[in-house]
């Protein structure tokens, strides 16, 4: 139903129930937020959004407070104004003025709100606490003194991920945001995710670096410095160097990666097109052998620690494979390794994930082949970024390069990997293949694209109907793992990302709320499927070359001792 | 502990998230304080997740997570021993002892606890260690008061 209300002087229509802020973002009028995350609960806590009511003596929550027919609203009033900038000067008030050195300076909320209130001095002093910081996890990095307790970390935590590691410690002037007993990330039941970095305004939350090693081994004449990249990086650092968002760049990237130093490229959608040949093969037997079902994808490492943590008792329904990241890792030091004759302690193997979870991985102990680690460092996406920046590179001013063989060349299947759904698809195009010998004729799977956080369908493989679903969040996974236990067995594989819409949207992606940019990251990795010609793993030459030189056939012998591996349950502070 | 945890439980057997401080309350008095096991447990019970029982149990001066010192002191935080300066008592205290209140000290001597109005306002600002008040309390006189008790242990 809609309702007629006044915005500073302006009749708007507003739908009975929706939030005032709702009501004003719809008509391009612009409410400063800080607490407030889309989808999310509103608290109310920051009172940033304020806007003055007629008849109420208070000012008003936006974020939170529903429109009511005939309200006359300012959202620009002096007393407004005036509120807003005393709650940006009481949270400058003990914040640490190191803007310079902080990792979020020019992407910062706080900076960008001062700076459009005109904030020039620091009325207000307020006494600074002291802080640990807490950079116990292999992944996340918490500087407390930066937290100005805007909750969103809290919240993407429990409701999107339903992990709930930290909350909101002590009261008045002493709360911080910590884990339980402030024991440490790496104790608690945090999955690694790094959508709680993307939550944050502020820089108080950021990755555990890994360029200070990567740069040491590029520097160390002893090394052989390879790097990979996964499949949505190449879509996603365009706008950081100006360009439009969503494009392409993989040809321009890899060059820049070998003007920085790395002595080869690699490309992770190669080892997803690998993973597909094991996984497909894997979820056929489990099918045809009456194995345990439905199966899970276990490419990503936040739901994998999930399960180990909160759900033991489905770890058998995880698939053995290891993820792309560490498949190409064990492949670049075994095959590569001894197609070059390089002694595989000689090379140090670098990723870049759009993934702070991945860093985790990487440190497991079962990712590693004879006492040596699969990948030696991880970089987020953000960090590449970085890492261009520092190198000098005009990214506009080089000719794009092709990845190196035999780890370079990839299907369209293994880019859309990084889409939530994308693995399934890639995994049905193959199947279909396996058990038809013939291959799809419309490949595209309309019914697993998309950005809900659940989808499903049944797809009609020959004789054969498999139930499939796919699902990104680990509230939403959690909640389809209570209908599996309530006795629902119409579902065979299902594709679980922790990252809401996938790994396109990952924890370390370069921050930003905007949707419109992830969309075109999406749009831009099906558009690559789209005019690609290779559209299945199984027809990559270097996927066929692999198995006929290295591996063998899918679940091989030594398929089994480098691409799967598997995982017990975990204790925690949960 | 296990039993003990137990028959707290059995006794808020169909329990909801509202009986939450009740339960940590019943604990803190059979055991002294919450440990990590119980507020684990206590999570399994209710449903909830350690960090926000621990969130919400920090919120409350009344929770202590480590086990009571031999000598407990308490430190009235009420109005008028508030008035007279109870906050500097507390903070020299604090710093005699090296931890904060709430804490216990490495050799398991000292804890500190600050209480709400223990009664005694005439006698302003009160510490009570171990039942015996302690009257008019100032700065200056709590190394003396400590280290009489840190006498007593040898
Ligand atoms: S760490 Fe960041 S997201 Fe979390 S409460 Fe603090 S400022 Fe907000
Ligand atoms: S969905 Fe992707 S980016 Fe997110 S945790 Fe999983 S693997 Fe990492
Ligand atoms: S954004 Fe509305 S109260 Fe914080
Ligand atoms: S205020 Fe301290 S005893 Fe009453």
């Amino acid at each position: 139903m809609n309702i007629n209300i006044e915005v500073n002087n302006k009749l708007i229509q507003a739908k009975k129930g929706e939030t005032i802020l709702t009501a004003l973002n719809r008509e391009g009028i612009h409410v400063p937020t800080l607490c407030y995350m889309k989808d999310l609960m509103p608290t109310g806590a920051c009172r940033m959004c304020v806007v003055e009511v007629e008849k109420k003596p208070n000012l008003i929550t936006a974020c939170s407070y529903p429109v009511e027919e005939g309200m006359k609203i300012k959202t620009n009033s002096p007393r407004v104004v005036h509120s807003r900038k005393t709650i940006i000067e009481l949270l400058l008030s003990n914040h640490p003025d190191d803007c310079l050195y902080c990792e979020r300076n020019g992407n910062c909320e706080l900076q960008k709100l001062s700076e459009q209130y005109n904030i020039r001095e620091r009325r207000i002093s307020g006494k600074k606490n002291k802080y640990r910081v807490d950079q116990s996890s292999a992944s996340i990095f918490r500087d407390p003194a930066k937290c100005i307790l805007c909750g969103r970390c809290i919240r993407v935590c429990e409701e999107i991920e339903k992990v709930t590691a930290i909350d909101f410690v002590g009261r008045g002037s002493k709360t911080i945001i910590n884990s339980a007993f402030n024991k440490g990330l790496n104790v608690s039941s945090c999955v690694n995710c790094g959508q709680c970095i993307m939550a944050c305004p502020t820089g108080a939350l950021h990755e555990i670096s890994h360029i200070d090693r990567v740069e040491a081994a590029l520097n160390n004449p002893e090394k052989m410095v390879v790097i990979q990249h996964a499949p949505s990086i190449s879509v996603s650092i365009a706008e950081e160097f100006g360009l439009k968002p969503g494009a392409d760049i993989n040809g321009v990237m890899n060059a820049a990666l070998r003007k920085i130093g790395f002595s080869k490229v690699f490309d992770t959608s190669f080892s997803a097109d690998l993973t597909i040949m094991e996984e497909s093969s894997e979820l056929i037997h489990r099918i045809t052998n009456n194995g345990v079902l439905p199966m899970f994808t276990s490419c990503c490492p936040g739901w994998i620690k999930y399960v180990e943590e909160f759900r033991p008792e489905f770890i058998k329904n995880l698939s053995t494979c290891k993820s792309p990241q560490q498949m190409l890792g064990a492949v670049i030091k075994s095959y590569y390794a001894e197609q070059e004759k390089i002694n595989p302690e000689n090379i140090f193997s670098v990723s870049i994930m759009p993934c702070t979870a991945k860093k985790f991985e990487c440190s497991r102990e079962e990712m590693t082949n004879n006492g040596i680690a699969d990948i030696d460092a991880v970089l987020t996406t953000r960090e590449l970024v970085k890492l261009i920046k520092a190198y000098g590179i005009d990214i506009n001013n080089i000719e794009p390069e092709l990845a190196d063989n035999p780890l370079g060349t990839r299907s369209s299947a293994g880019k859309i990997f990084g889409n939530t759904g994308g693995v399934m698809e890639a995994a049905l195009r193959t199947a279909y293949f396996k058990l038809t010998g013939e291959e799809l004729i419309n490949y595209k799977i309309d019914a697993v694209r998309g950005e809900e956080s659940r989808k499903e369908a049944k797809i009609q493989i020959g004789k054969l109907e498999i139930g499939v679903a796919v699902v990104s969040g680990l509230a939403a996974a959690d909640k389809l793992l209570t209908e599996i236990e309530n006795g629902r067995k119409d579902i065979h594989f299902i594709e679980v990302m922790t990252c809401p819409g996938g790994c396109i949207a990952g924890g370390g992606q370069p921050i930003t709320h905007d949707v419109k940019r992830i969309k075109s990251r999406i749009k831009s990795l099906y558009d690559i499927d789209k005019t690609d010609s290779i559209k299945a793993s199984h027809q990559n030459p270097y996927i066929k070359e692999i198995y006929e030189n290295y591996l063998g056939e899918p679940l091989s012998h030594k398929s089994h001792e480098l691409l799967h591996t598997h995982y017990s349950k975990r204790d925690v502070l949960k | 502990m296990r039993t003990e945890l137990e028959e707290i439980f059995k006794r808020h057997a169909h329990a909801k998230r509202d009986s939450l401080i009740p339960i940590l309350q019943e604990i803190q008095d059979k055991m002294g304080y919450l440990s990590e096991e119980a507020v684990v447990s206590v999570g399994q019970h209710l449903n909830i997740a350690t960090s926000k029982i621990y969130g919400v149990a920090t919120f409350y001066n009344q929770f202590r997570f480590e086990p009571k010192g031999k000598n407990h002191v308490m430190v009235c935080r009420g109005t008028a021993c508030h008035v007279l300066g109870s906050q500097t008592v507390l903070e020299a205290i604090e710093n005699k002892l090296k931890i904060k209140a709430g804490q216990t000290s490495r050799d398991g001597l000292f804890s500190i606890e600050v209480v709400a109005c223990i009664g005694a306002c005439g006698l302003a600002p009160v510490l009570n260690i171990n039942g015996n008040f302690h009257a008019k309390v100032t700065v200056e006189k709590i190394d003396e008061i400590i280290e009489s008790y840190r006498n007593k242990e040898e």
